[in-house]
């Protein structure tokens, strides 16, 4: 599990980030200045129409991109590529194919060199998580997608990652699968208390989840509100309290979309 | 926790491979006998239609059925014509894939990882690939005189052929392998700390393994192939070799049994590569051939 530190240090921060890609001869501005600060444990959504760049902030995040100006430190530290102290979940799962559930999952503990028996131990533990002891022999496409989805969580978990990012996760999944994850998704948060920066479009997915939903827009991406959920857990997604965070979060998003009027300032 | 879980099973992670019943074994089973009887049949009416018409034109170029047939099994058992082929079969095929394995394993030792760095690493794609695909054109008969010159007579001008034949289809095939990896995979293993030679011992290399098994199994065809021209450099023994000596000797009935051997030998060794390869890749499900 991974460690539980309160500090005042923010899990994730964000000074500065802005990111410029080349296309064709001329530039596009698709990140313009990001400041954030995420304290640990916390579950943050972001949302925004496609092509905010809301991936694109969680792939510098993630180290796969190096931003145009500004930096990322996850615990203090300033990040330089690729670690694991954050997980990524894909949309797309990105299991390894050749491996079995439990070898996908023991796979970044065996590139610690553990001892082979604790890799075991630590494989077997998680595939137990996501309950996954019956599938654990199988291969990534012997799996339904929902099963793949649970696989990549424990995989970025096993690895002792202390900051989940997950891009759209549970968007390829049809209805019932996704709401069984995010209910899954939520006990494992519980559970683990790591700190999740969860990319998502869908605003009711992000009243579910959320302490915390940040609202991207577009055009170059910037972060165009802030809005702490406080609703208590498990949370009623028929209760009219809910009914009315996920209008104003709905309201906020569509003011987004259309050219941008009234831009509300980060704090 | 899990429990929890696991009380709300999804309909998909039921779906455990079903049993096959009684009915669906004698299914298959039916389809094998079909398969091997046309596979096996069609070669027979080729055998039958080779004998009709060398009855018929009167030939005494082109050997009949029979007598190739009594050829093999003097070339297998001797006995019947008691000259320098008789029972030697095996001592040819042993020598052959010494040739057509060594020209075969070097090629592969080569061509896997020059392979995946190519794939791989952008400076060494730049620096080898318009060399690579001004060589593979060149047929590799052209090379016999200048692998005489580097090698002299004997079995390493033979190796070296079989070698160049079959280093392209496994070197490009590595390459299209690596390059055809989904990106995703190597981000996912370098977030999870795989870094370095271990990216291509356990990522790379295993997620290239279909294509470089593609490349691997027409390689060996092309090893196979090239042996008579391989032992065309004057070694004295080798299916090739005897293929050579029933020219020079006109004995055109030795001549189709090396043909047949070559093909059988070819065919049974392919059928093992592709079972290796069945067995090493049963991950993927597009490889099962």
């Amino acid at each position: 599990m991974p460690d539980i530190r309160r500090s005042s240090v923010p899990q994730v921060a964000i000074r500065g980030v802005t990111k410029r890609f080349a296309v064709g001869d001329g530039e596009v501005e698709a990140l313009g200045r990001i400041d954030l600060a995420i304290e640990q444990g916390q579950f943050v959504c972001l949302i925004g129409a496609s092509g905010c760049g809301k991936s694109t902030l969680l792939r510098i995040i993630a180290g796969f991109e190096e931003p145009t100006s500004g930096d990322v430190a996850i615990a203090g530290k300033p990040i330089t590529g690729p670690g694991s102290d954050r997980g990524m979940v894909f949309q797309d799962y990105a299991l390894f194919p050749w491996m079995t559930v439990k070898q996908n999952i023991g796979f970044g503990p065996r590139q610690r060199q553990l001892p082979r028996g604790e890799v075991e131990a630590i494989a077997a533990e998680y595939v137990k998580l996501v309950g996954l002891e019956a599938a654990a022999n199988r291969y990534p496409n012997q799996l339904s997608g929902g099963m793949k989805q649970r696989v990549a969580i424990a995989r970025v978990l096993a690895n002792n990652a202390g900051t989940l990012l997950m891009d759209e996760p549970f968007g390829a999944l049809d209805a019932l699968t996704r709401e069984q994850l995010q209910r899954e998704l939520l006990q494992i948060w519980a559970r683990t208390r790591v700190t999740i920066l969860f990319v998502t479009h869908s605003v009711e997915e992000a009243a579910l989840l959320a302490d915390r939903v940040l609202v991207m827009s577009a055009g170059p991406g910037r972060i165009a509100g802030d809005i702490a959920i406080d609703l208590p857990r498990p949370r009623d997604v028929s209760s009219p309290e809910f009914n009315a965070v996920r209008r104003d979060l709905a309201r906020r998003l569509t003011s987004h979309i259309a050219p941008a009027r009234n831009l509300e300032t980060v704090d | 926790m899990s429990e929890q879980v696991t009380a709300l099973p999804d309909a998909t992670s039921q779906a455990a491979p079903d049993v096959p019943s009684a009915a669906r074994r004698r299914g298959r089973a039916r389809e094998t006998i079909r398969a091997v009887a046309l596979g096996a049949g069609f070669p027979l009416v080729l055998i039958l239609l080779w004998d009709r018409a060398v009855a018929m034109t009167g030939t005494r170029l082109v050997p009949s059925p029979h007598a190739v047939a009594v050829m093999m099994y003097d070339f297998a058992f001797g006995g019947i014509y008691d000259d320098a082929f008789s029972a030697t079969i095996f001592t040819h095929i042993w020598k052959s894939m010494t040739r057509v394995y060594g020209g075969f394993f070097l090629a592969a030792l080569i061509a896997i990882p020059l392979g995946l760095m190519i794939g791989r690493v952008k400076f060494l794609r730049q620096l080898l690939d318009p060399t690579v695909n001004v060589l593979r054109p060149i047929p590799v008969t052209a090379w016999l005189p200048l692998s005489m010159i580097f090698f002299g007579l004997g079995p390493n001008a033979a190796i070296f052929l079989v070698f160049l034949g079959a280093f392209y289809p496994i070197l490009l095939n590595t390459i299209f392998g690596v390059r055809s990896v989904d990106v995703r995979l190597f981000e996912a293993a370098a977030m999870l700390g795989c870094k370095g030679s271990a990216m291509f011992r356990e990522v790379v290399f295993p997620a290239s393994l279909p294509s470089i098994f593609n490349g691997l199994r027409i390689a060996h065809g092309f090893a196979w192939i090239l042996i008579v021209v391989g032992e065309m450099t004057g070694v004295p023994t080798g299916l090739g070799s005897v293929i050579m000596d029933g020219r020079t000797l006109s004995r055109t009935d030795l001549v189709v049994t090396g043909m047949i051997v070559i093909g059988v030998c070819g065919f049974i060794t392919d059928r093992i590569i592709v079972a290796i390869g069945n067995r090493v890749l049963q991950w993927s499900p597009q490889h099962h051939a």
